[in-house]
């Protein structure tokens, strides 16, 4: 068998019993990346040096007898949203093209210090901002599963690096659904966090409050094992929250005798391809063979979901890009006669179509005399949002939809059409705006191309999430790999 | 028309803490640039805030001291607009729910007693420091700007006060006044110098009687209580001028030039900001309980109302005394200090401070503690007038070598031989000179012209050039009379 | 509430982005579709609704007014785009 296309947890054993090295481990994964990497275009970085340097380390340490946790030796990808210390870190931005950050974020540090193997940054929509990686301004990433086709965004190379076998598993942040479409559209796991699970600090903001880490995994007890080591308080993020520690892995049974869920109205119908629904709704038959209960159920202000997230994100996203203004680090147009044009010009030049778009969306939101009626009611509207959820988990333990409303679509289909590219996260974004965990687990193909299912849980109720996914991962045993 | 004026200040406190506002960078002051940095304050993309309590519970007591209401909710929000010296290009400040509000300050104007309201107290980060190379070193006419980030980030209390302030003469003893009270805290050191305590005045003027506000204008670039209430006078006058003339006072922004004595237009308000104001996503909000807030309300040490109150009690101080040794925390903690080592009267010590040692000061511009005389010196002084070994006139002779030099006053008046002579044998010897120099003057005294006396009196000071002691030469001259 | 071009120069200079008349005609296009749609909470009833800021209600997270390490300069200014004397250096502001 070859190497890359080992899960976590069976990498780890081969890894104790000294069947394989990292070093071994590392080089099956580099030798993928020499062999698709062309075809895919995953990585805006390679950090092949690193790795080797990394792999090493644990070899030694496997050498010399000392114990070594689930993720040391585990090449992995991180999106170039992260801040790694000494490594370029992009955004997938002309703006920061040639940025080295001076600090390392907490998440990826925490891995890190895990001892995993860094194979280098993925590819993405820049500053987050999209939902098929075209908004990358060095690259599109393809979809493995057909090249001519999205990935899914704004963590496409995150999603792909992993479901093209060349990381074991990787990292990135979801906004609206940038982990769980992406994962859905490539036929892998992603996850979002409850927000405030994983440290926000060194990931570069988009929306802060929406923006959360996560992992892209092989399955669900991979998902499990790097959530173990990805959450922790942070001193340094304010809204990190405080919790002790669970093992998740310990969550992972497929007995759900009892377990209630429901599936809302809201996500089930307008703008659903009906071939989605229907791989959907016959993934939900496979809940009943392991004893949960399956109802329907309405969460009515979902509907304004889309609408209050398109003020809400840009609004936040106006103010944190501010900062990217050629003054510190990142890009300045040459030669221009005063700071104003220096401004105007850099930024101009700085960022791609979409994010000027948002940009000046959230401006305008904030801006004197539409305040009230746009960002004023669009955090009115997240509160009505909060609490259809809190309802609908008074009865029920998750809550389950489609991921994606679509399969992965072409490349180029819906670039010229920003609302059209939106409405790819109908099912996604509810989860961000009341800060919920949500995972996105294969469950099934349509036209050959994957279909992912959303289940959305309580906050911090990451470890019922993990037990619904894990069941129906067990009991669904969907395997296919795409052909690359 | 009688015309008054209506003068609100917007002053800018640099708190005292050791490290920043929301990272952990010190505040020292002075530093090489940009060696006080790190992500957060540098704006770096991905850091985050994290706020700092104590800043938080230094607001609060400045709140407390001048009365104000203590939020219980407050949350901090962003105030977005590009500047090079702001990192992140927007400020972290506070918007609707800021710390503490309404607070006020009571002025004592020797004459009359007045209440200035204080609108609220909010916290925020300082930014930057620019500093423009070429055109003279003026943002006007310079090449480029070079920027550096040491103080970026230093926690910064913005106390916004209502329009109730009316002279020029007002608002600088309310700006002394929180500055006092600012310094008994031990908040801030509150340095105009440094621009650890900064003020901006908003003026407008009215005719005598409307209640109706006229048309504002905002000063910048006081730098000293001196320069804020020359720029007011000016700027008043101007104001008058214009409106006497038929002009509109236009809403502006305008630059106080200290050596030309007037103030120019900075800015128009005709592109009016647009802060876009919205809670910081990055910050969570603070919730107080009342009994926390009555804990530090305990911290709070004496202020200086409460002050001025005891030296009236204590220490048998006219008001007007009171009230101006207080003015200051270091002139109170100075009259303290030299009342402790003193057995004579207090209101001595009180004459030298606001009389000679204050005069000594406004010329130079110092502050009490800045100067080289020290309670030590000025108790010293009084103890040889009082033992009789100079006379009081001496005294403020050798006052200006003590404030120059902090020369002991004991060794001046050895050293120019200034001590009293008050030997009987010395001073009837001088009185025998007196007499036969003055033979004419004599025979008038003993004509009854009573005014002779004086005159000879007169003399033998003169001889000894003013050194000798005045009681004596007065009842040996009449012996020998 | 359609965005007009007027409002969409406007929004991008308070953004700082320099925009040609093309774009400006093409962005106010999209920026109107979007609203459009974003405009649709506008006829939820939401009196007496408070607003979320923070999805998870956290309080009060401050730290101690403590020292840490800083950057060298070296780091701080090591992506400046032009740098002098240790400071950045920015063109003629006025």
């Amino acid at each position: 068998m070859e190497l890359y296309k080992l899960t976590i947890h069976e990498a780890h054993e081969k890894l104790v019993s000294k069947e394989i090295s990292a070093r071994e481990f590392t080089e099956s994964v580099f030798s993928r990346i020499d062999k698709v990497e062309d075809k895919v275009r995953s990585y805006l970085t390679l950090t092949k040096e690193i790795a080797f340097g990394q792999a090493e380390k644990v070899d030694r340490k496997i050498a010399s007898g000392e114990k070594i946790g689930p993720l040391a030796g585990i090449p992995a990808a991180i999106k170039d949203v992260m801040c790694v210390e000494g490594v370029r870190t992009t955004c997938g931005s002309k703006i920061l093209e040639n940025y080295v950050p001076v600090y390392t974020s907490t998440a990826a540090k925490n891995l890190l210090n895990e001892g995993i193997i860094m194979t280098g940054k993925t590819n993405m929509d820049e500053f987050a901002m999209g939902s098929s990686t075209e908004n990358s301004r060095f690259f599109p990433t393809r979809n493995p599963w057909d090249l001519e086709r999205v990935p899914g965004g704004s963590s496409g190379g995150s999603a792909t690096a992993v479901a093209a076998g060349e990381a074991i598993f990787s990292l990135g942040s979801d906004t609206g659904g940038s982990i769980r479409q992406p994962a859905a559209l490539c036929g892998i796991v992603g996850m979002k966090p409850t927000y405030g699970l994983v440290s926000r600090y060194g990931l570069v903001a988009f929306a802060s409050s929406l923006d959360q880490i996560g992992p892209f995994t092989k399955d669900v007890r991979d998902c499990a094992i790097t959530l173990n080591y990805l959450i922790g308080h942070d001193p340094l993020d304010s809204t990190s929250v405080k919790i002790d520690k669970p093992d998740y892995t310990k969550a992972l049974s497929d007995d759900l005798k009892g377990v209630k869920i429901g599936v809302p109205r809201e996500l089930m119908v307008e703008g659903i391809d009906p071939k989605v629904r229907e791989a959907v709704e016959n993934a939900l038959e496979v809940f009943g063979k392991s004893g949960a209960i399956v109802a329907e159920t309405s969460l009515p202000n979902l509907d304004y979901a889309l609408s209050a997230y398109y003020i809400i994100a840009p609004a936040e996203a106006s103010s944190n890009l501010a900062r990217f203004d050629g003054v510190r680090y990142g890009y300045r147009v040459p030669g221009t006669e005063d700071l104003m044009d220096m401004y105007m010009l850099t930024r101009a030049e700085g960022f791609g179509d979409e994010v000027k778009r948002r940009i000046m969306l959230g401006t305008y939101a904030l801006s004197a005399g539409y305040y009230e009626a746009y960002y004023g009611q669009a955090q009115k509207v997240r509160t009505l949002i909060i609490r259809d959820f809190n309802r609908a988990f008074e009865e029920f333990d998750v809550l389950v939809s489609p991921t994606s409303p679509t399969t992965a679509f072409k490349i180029g289909e819906k670039i010229d059409d920003p609302l059209q590219m939106y409405l790819s996260d109908i099912c996604t974004i509810p989860v961000n705006l009341a800060g919920l965990p949500a995972i996105s687990v294969p469950c099934g193909m349509v036209d050959e191309l994957p279909v992912g299912l959303h289940i959305i849980g309580k906050t911090l109720g990451e470890e019922m999430l993990l037990k619904v996914a894990y069941s129906f991962e067990q009991n669904f045993g969907w395997n296919e790999k795409p052909a690359l | 028309m009688e015309y008054e004026s209506v003068i609100g200040l917007e002053i800018h406190v640099e708190l005292d803490t050791e490290s920043k506002m929301f990272c952990n960078c010190s505040t020292r002051f002075g530093e090489e640039p940009n060696t006080q940095t790190c992500p957060v304050c540098l704006g770096l993309p991905g850091s985050l805030p994290v706020a700092n309590e104590k800043a938080i519970e230094y607001v609060i007591k400045s709140g407390l001291a001048i009365g104000c209401d203590i939020s219980l909710y407050s949350q901090f929000h962003r105030k977005n607009y590009f500047y090079p010296d702001m990192p992140k290009n927007y400020q972290i400040s506070q918007y609707d729910l800021p710390l503490c509000i309404n607070g006020h300050v009571d002025l004592d104007m020797d004459d009359y007693e007045t209440r200035i309201g204080v609108t609220r107290i909010h916290l925020e980060e300082d930014t930057g420091k620019l500093i423009h190379v070429g055109g003279a070193g003026r943002i006007a006419g310079a090449e480029y700007s070079l920027v550096d980030f040491n103080r970026a980030g230093v926690p910064l209390m913005e106390i916004v006060s209502e329009p109730d302030i009316r002279t020029p003469e007002e608002a600088k003893v309310y700006a002394q006044k929180l500055r006092a009270i600012l310094i008994s805290l031990g908040v801030s050191d509150c340095s105009m110098e440094k621009g650890s305590m900064r003020v901006d005045a908003n003026v407008s003027i009215r005719p005598k009687g409307s209640t109706e506000f006229g048309v504002k204008t905002e000063l910048k670039n006081l730098n000293s209580f001196r320069s804020l209430q020359r720029a007011l006078t000016y700027e008043i006058e101007r104001q008058k001028k214009a409106l006497e003339e038929g002009e509109v006072i236009v809403q502006e922004t305008r630059h106080w030039d200290e050596s030309k004595n007037r103030t120019s237009i900075l800015r128009t308000k005709e592109y009016a900001h647009d802060y876009r104001y919205f809670p910081d996503p990055d910050l969570v909000p603070m919730q107080f309980d009342s009994s926390w807030i009555e804990s530090l309300k305990a911290e709070i040490p004496e202020l200086p109302d409460e002050r001025k109150q005891r030296f009236i009690r204590r220490f048998g101080l006219p008001a007007h005394d009171a009230n101006l040794l207080t003015a200051t925390k270091a002139m109170g903690d100075f009259f303290e200090e030299a009342v402790s080592i003193y057995a004579g009267d207090p209101k001595a010590i009180s004459n030298w401070i606001l009389g000679d040692l204050s005069y000594y000061l406004n010329t130079e511009n110092l502050e009490i503690d800045e100067s080289a005389i020290t309670p030590k010196h000025i108790v010293e002084m009084l103890k040889l007038i009082d033992n009789g070994t100079i006379s009081g006139k001496i005294a403020k002779e050798i006052f200006p070598e003590m404030f120059e030099t902090g020369k002991m006053p004991q060794a001046i008046v050895e050293e120019r031989g200034m001590t009293q002579i008050s030997g009987e044998d010395e001073i009837a010897k001088i009185i025998d000179t007196v007499l036969a120099e003055n033979a004419a003057v004599v025979q008038e005294y003993r004509e009854g012209k009573e005014r002779a006396f004086g005159f000879l009196v007169g003399q033998a000071m003169r001889l000894t050039k003013g050194r000798a002691n005045p009681q004596l030469v007065n009842k040996l001259l009449r012996e020998k009379l | 509430m359609a965005i007009s071009e007027k409002d969409v120069k406007h929004v991008g200079w308070l953004a700082r982005l320099a925009l040609n008349d093309a774009e400006i005609r093409k962005f106010t296009q999209q920026l109107g579709v979007i609203l459009e749609h974003a405009g649709k909470i506008a006829g939820l009833d939401t009196e007496n609704v408070p607003p979320t800021s923070h999805a998870i209600p956290l309080k009060n997270v401050l730290r101690e007014d403590k020292l840490g390490v800083c950057l060298t300069p070296e780091a701080a200014l090591l992506n400046a785009p032009e740098k002098e004397n240790q400071a950045f250096v920015v063109p003629k502001i006025v």
